[in-house]
């Protein structure tokens, strides 16, 4: 059994929005836990586009997605939030009232936390592998069709035909060569986005037999019960060929999932979730959505505004948090306390 | 203005008006084009925004650029006609281009 994490606030999704949002509860003394699915802090300016400029951040005529990421991290250390990366919230059960909101959360990665509020800023989604639009894909997920390597041992004495060319691809392939019966890598074309010296690797192993290169794109699986026995493949010139194996990995990037979101009991509207423009709450009390995946009139997905949601969901979650607390508005250039608070005065 | 002309994958035609100096891709979220989804906002960062370039009109729109193509790896069904929309710009020239959408983005 897990020790049950009881704090304050819950923040799901660790982008820029969530990450203001350690910030702006930090200055109300809300001390918060973040989850994420990935294995990095910074939501999609890390994971879609860490080096591209981003031009509309006040103050900052351009600054790359890891850029500003780094910078927020910077800026909320005071508050020592703990993150749990890898993490996707697969539970969310409603313990309180609406005037004392208390929640229960479970993480598929088995963490519990008792929160008094939850603030959702989960951008698009959850990042999720994708699946290859194969017929029947969905019949051999249980034994035959993997989208991550979770244990090498799963893999061995297997034939494992492993799909794309990238740095998932190729380092599962080599790691795997030594493990698995025999390993097949197939890739849509002769070239390979992976570091060089990974694709050196796998050519040598390719040269001394040790495992087979494959041009071409899956169409079809063949198998019984759950268990493959061969992919049919089509290669670039129209040609069929068939790879006998019984496991295979595609790795085709992540895409973005609304995921467990949808069972929460929140209003839902098009994979939004509508808030009110005062508080951004949800239909549930003491659940909050801030940043892209929030809806309401006049709606923008600017990091800006789910900046200015994070700030207004704070003083909504002190409420909750502190409800005999006399609110005073203050600003950090003047105020001595939040000066203390971030460890400047 | 010119003209693109997006197929889906039973058969509906949709065409638009794009501005030039636009994308393709933008010129079908615009308009609500169903089958491009765009994820990641046009940063040739996610590939669901994958057209197949009707082969008359091939020559004219080009080949993709070597990160196009890396990241065209992150679709299904790629073909020799296979471009993102993201990174198609439109141009007077364009006028009457006609892609086809695929069965699925992600």
């Amino acid at each position: 059994m897990t020790e049950t994490i009881k704090t304050d606030c819950l923040i799901i999704g660790a982008g820029p929005v969530g990450l203001f949002a350690v910030f702006e509860l930090g200055l109300l003394d809300i001390r918060a836990h973040v989850v994420d699915i990935l294995d990095k802090i910074g939501g999609q300016c890390a994971e879609l586009y860490p080096e591209k400029p981003i031009y509309d951040i006040p103050g900052f005529p351009t600054v790359t997605g890891q850029g500003l990421i780094d910078n927020l991290m910077k800026q909320i250390e005071p508050f020592g939030a703990q993150f749990h990366l890898n993490e996707m919230v697969s539970e969310v059960e409603n313990l309180g009232t609406a005037t004392a909101p208390l929640f229960r959360v479970k993480t598929n990665g088995d963490t519990v936390f008792e929160t008094k509020t939850i603030l959702i800023a989960a951008g698009g989604g959850s990042f999720q592998p994708k699946k290859p639009p194969i017929p029947e894909i969905e019949a051999y997920e249980q034994e035959s069709v993997y989208y991550a390597v979770r244990k090498i041992e799963t893999f061995r004495d297997r034939s494992v035909l492993i799909v794309g060319g990238g740095d998932s691809a190729l380092d599962w392939t080599l790691n795997l060569v030594p493990v698995a019966k025999r390993v097949t890598l197939m890739h849509r074309r002769d070239d390979f986005r992976a570091a060089p010296h990974s694709v050196e690797q796998m050519r040598a192993l390719v040269r001394d037999g040790k495992m087979d290169l494959k041009i071409g794109q899956a169409t079809r699986l063949e198998g019984q019960n759950g268990r493959l026995s061969s992919v049919i493949c089509r290669d670039n010139d129209g040609g069929e060929f068939a790879v006998a194996c019984d496991a295979m990995l595609p790795f085709f990037g992540l895409t973005m999932k609304l995921g467990s979101i949808a069972d929460w009991g929140l209003s839902l509207n098009e994979n939004l979730i509508p808030v009110d423009t005062e508080k951004f709450e949800t239909s549930v009390p003491g659940i909050f959505a801030i940043g892209d995946i929030n809806t309401y009139p006049g709606k923008l997905k600017l990091i800006l505004s789910g900046f200015h949601e994070g700030a207004l969901a704070a003083q909504k979650v002190q409420r909750y948090v502190y409800p005999d607390r006399r609110v005073t508005f203050q600003y950090t250039t003047s105020s001595t306390s939040l000066q203390k608070k971030l460890g400047v005065a | 203005m010119a003209k693109i002309q997006f197929i889906d994958f039973c058969g509906t035609a949709r065409t638009v008006e794009a501005e030039p100096g636009s994308t393709v891709m933008e010129a079908a979220i615009k308009n609500g084009v169903p089958g491009i989804e765009a994820e990641c906002g046009g940063a040739c960062a996610c590939a669901t925004c994958h057209v197949y370039i009707e082969p008359e009109w091939q020559e004219k729109v080009g080949p993709p650029s070597s990160m196009e193509e890396d990241m065209l790896d992150f679709a299904f069904d790629v073909r020799p006609n296979s471009r993102l929309a993201c990174q198609i710009q439109v141009k007077a020239e364009l006028d009457g281009l006609t892609v086809r959408t695929p069965e699925k983005q992600a």
